[in-house]
């Protein structure tokens, strides 16, 4: 087959450059592969790179692709992408909104306002098209080369095969040159939902199909300012579509997305002058735009029975697929990615276990079960399958224009938040008699004010031992592995929220945590057997 | 006591699924019956006649679609 775009290039990042290893005799072998140059791909090699192992990734294009596809990009996503040093240029280009309207037929029923907790860094998410996500990471990939990084993308370089060994495997590689081989300690496939590696290993990838196609396009509006809000419709009267989104994003664009049944003519519904139809009854006639982009999707609810076989390892959309209501997507797929980093770096490094690496799987196929039900439970609401559930779903509606109650059922898409690792391998005993609810062993650390800055920025890389007003912390190190003692005493907590989500009823607090800044066991004094234990467990060493 | 009509339910998304899976696979008479049935079980546990005069009156106002006399 021959190496042609399968689609346009919003930015042509990283063109072909031949490599050394097409003219070397044998094929040459590296720590880590990746397959894949979207966001979870790039995000991959930064996690790696910054750690200094030597990583290459595979793209079959040049570069990023057009079109918006993700647009949504929640708060852990910006601190993850913080961790590698990208979060700035994206909060600075991003939208943030709080206000959201819901429509049933023509009427709006309520308005909300998400109203944002203080004393975090970053938003609970931002609107940004996913080309720019892309392209700062991809920047920040360059910098990091400049500082060292031992990271390579190599664009139009497409995988052609594998051949599967019980310690590494042996790649083919098709380039505008011809083919060439290399050999992979490491495989990481983050080649999308239609992961031709998943194909080429014959892997499942079983679940849901919603029988239902979305017309999507990004619109750039040339007449009159629309607020930044977010607006969506159920049942609008001007029939653009059965339900409605309308969606803020930079630079004056805006996404519309309208659900227009199973049985579709793609060619025929994609033709411009039919989508101005939509778009025209939706905005009215007098309003002015150009369309920027257009697409149709149809969606499932799948993933993979194992996200790691052996050597070879499935991130985001190839291991796990999604409806796109409440941006689940993207975001749980840079969550894989902080997921698998430090323990890939640390099983590489000798430093624990490969068994290390199951964890990975049993986390984050319980984060996908659990972003699963949620955007299925959004896609049921938005589209009933049957007479009594749209029975149900309108009176859902019609009482929550008056009646307070019912809108907390109204379900256009929940908001993503990332799992918590309730009950797994690695997590450790929660002995805070009084601790919050939210930092329980196996939760995200939610960001506080510190000092002038932020806790989250304050975490090490590596283990971080934060101790609140606690007496006689110190490092902790335990089988070549360190925790970085994090002292916090009542001065560095201007704002008081630190104290609010870390120590709540309890008076002091001690907190193992986890390079991906997931706590691992909490206690209310520093007991270093406790913490030696919790920090074995951590790197699957028991 | 007079009717609640703000948020009540801890873990909505939870339970308005339950509700709809509870109808999975029966005809439209068959649910029909069902929400008789639930109707009458939820408001003998309530047994306040205001409370269940008042959601009976909220529940016809809420529904425009009912054609006008």
């Amino acid at each position: 087959m021959p190496l042609d775009d399968r689609y346009q290039l919003a930015f042509k990042l990283y063109p072909y450059a031949r490599s050394a290893d097409q003219d070397a005799e044998t094929p040459v072998r590296h720590p880590v592969v990746v397959v894949g140059g979207g966001p979870i791909g790039i995000a991959t090699t930064l996690d790696l790179g910054l750690q200094g192992i030597p990583v290459v990734l595979l793209d079959d294009h040049e570069g990023i692709g057009q079109g918006s596809r993700a647009i949504c990009f929640a708060k852990r996503s910006l601190e993850i992408a913080d961790r590698y040093g990208c979060a700035g240029p994206m909060l600075d280009k991003g939208v943030v909104w709080n206000v959201g309207k819901v429509f049933h037929e023509d009427r709006q029923i309520y308005e909300f306002n998400l109203l944002p907790e203080e004393g975090h860094r970053f938003p609970a998410f931002i609107n940004l098209a996913q080309p720019y996500f892309e392209k700062f990471l991809v920047e920040r990939v360059r910098e990091a080369q400049a500082q060292g990084a031992p990271i390579e993308l190599r664009g139009k370089n497409r995988l052609e095969g594998i051949e599967v060994k019980k310690d590494h495997t042996i790649l083919t590689v098709a380039t505008p040159e011809g083919n060439y081989d290399i050999l992979a300690d490491w495989l990481i496939a983050a080649d999308g939902a239609g992961s031709p590696l998943r194909g080429m290993m014959g892997l499942d990838f079983e679940g849901r199909v919603f029988q239902d196609s979305f017309l999507i396009a990004d619109i750039r509006m040339l007449s009159e300012s629309f607020p930044t809000e977010r607006w969506f419709w159920f049942e609008p009267s001007h029939k653009a579509g059965a339900s409605t989104l309308l969606h803020k994003q930079p630079d004056d664009i805006w996404r519309v997305d309208f659900q227009i049944g199973w049985d579709v003519d793609r060619a025929e519904e994609l033709k411009e002058e039919k989508v101005r139809k939509r778009l025209d009854a939706m905005l009215g006639a007098d309003v002015e735009y150009e369309i920027v982009w257009k697409s149709i999707y149809t969606f499932q609810c799948r993933r993979m029975k194992q996200f790691r076989h052996g050597r070879v390892i499935f991130a985001g959309d190839s291991a796990h697929q999604v409806s796109p209501f409440g941006a689940r997507g993207a975001n749980s797929g840079m969550q894989d990615v902080d997921n698998l980093g430090w323990k890939l770096g640390m099983v590489i490094r000798g430093e624990a276990p490969d068994r290390l690496l199951d964890s990975y799987h049993e986390e984050r196929a319980a984060a996908a079960d659990e972003n699963i039900l949620n955007s299925t439970r959004a896609t049921d609401f938005i589209t009933p399958k049957s007479r009594i559930s749209h029975v149900f779903r309108n009176a859902v509606l019609a009482l929550s224009e008056t009646h307070e109650f019912a809108r907390p059922l109204v379900n256009s898409g929940r908001l993503s938040v990332p799992c918590i690792y309730d009950g797994l391998s690695l997590t450790g005993e929660d002995a805070l008699t009084g601790g919050p609810e939210q930092t329980r062993p196996g939760s995200p650390c939610p960001d506080a004010p510190l000092g002038d800055g932020f806790l989250l920025s304050a975490l090490d890389h590596g283990f971080t031992l934060l101790t609140v007003d606690a007496k006689d912390a110190a490092d902790v190190s335990e089988g070549g592995i360190a925790a970085r003692h994090l002292p916090i005493g009542k001065g560095d907590d201007p704002s008081g929220a630190l104290a609010r989500r870390y120590l709540g009823e309890a008076t002091s607090a001690v907190y193992l945590i986890r390079p991906d800044q997931h706590v691992v066991a909490r206690w209310d004094k520093y007991d270093e057997n406790a913490i030696r234990a919790a920090l074995r467990r951590a790197c699957a060493k028991e | 006591m007079s009717l609640n009509t703000k948020p009540n339910i801890a873990g909505a998304d939870e339970f308005y699924a339950e509700l709809i899976k509870s109808h999975d696979g029966l005809t439209d008479e068959e649910s029909v019956a069902f929400n008789a049935r639930l109707i009458l079980l939820l408001a003998n546990h309530i047994g306040d006649r205001t409370v269940l005069s008042r959601a009976l009156q909220i529940a016809g106002e809420a529904d425009r679609d009912r054609p006008r006399a």
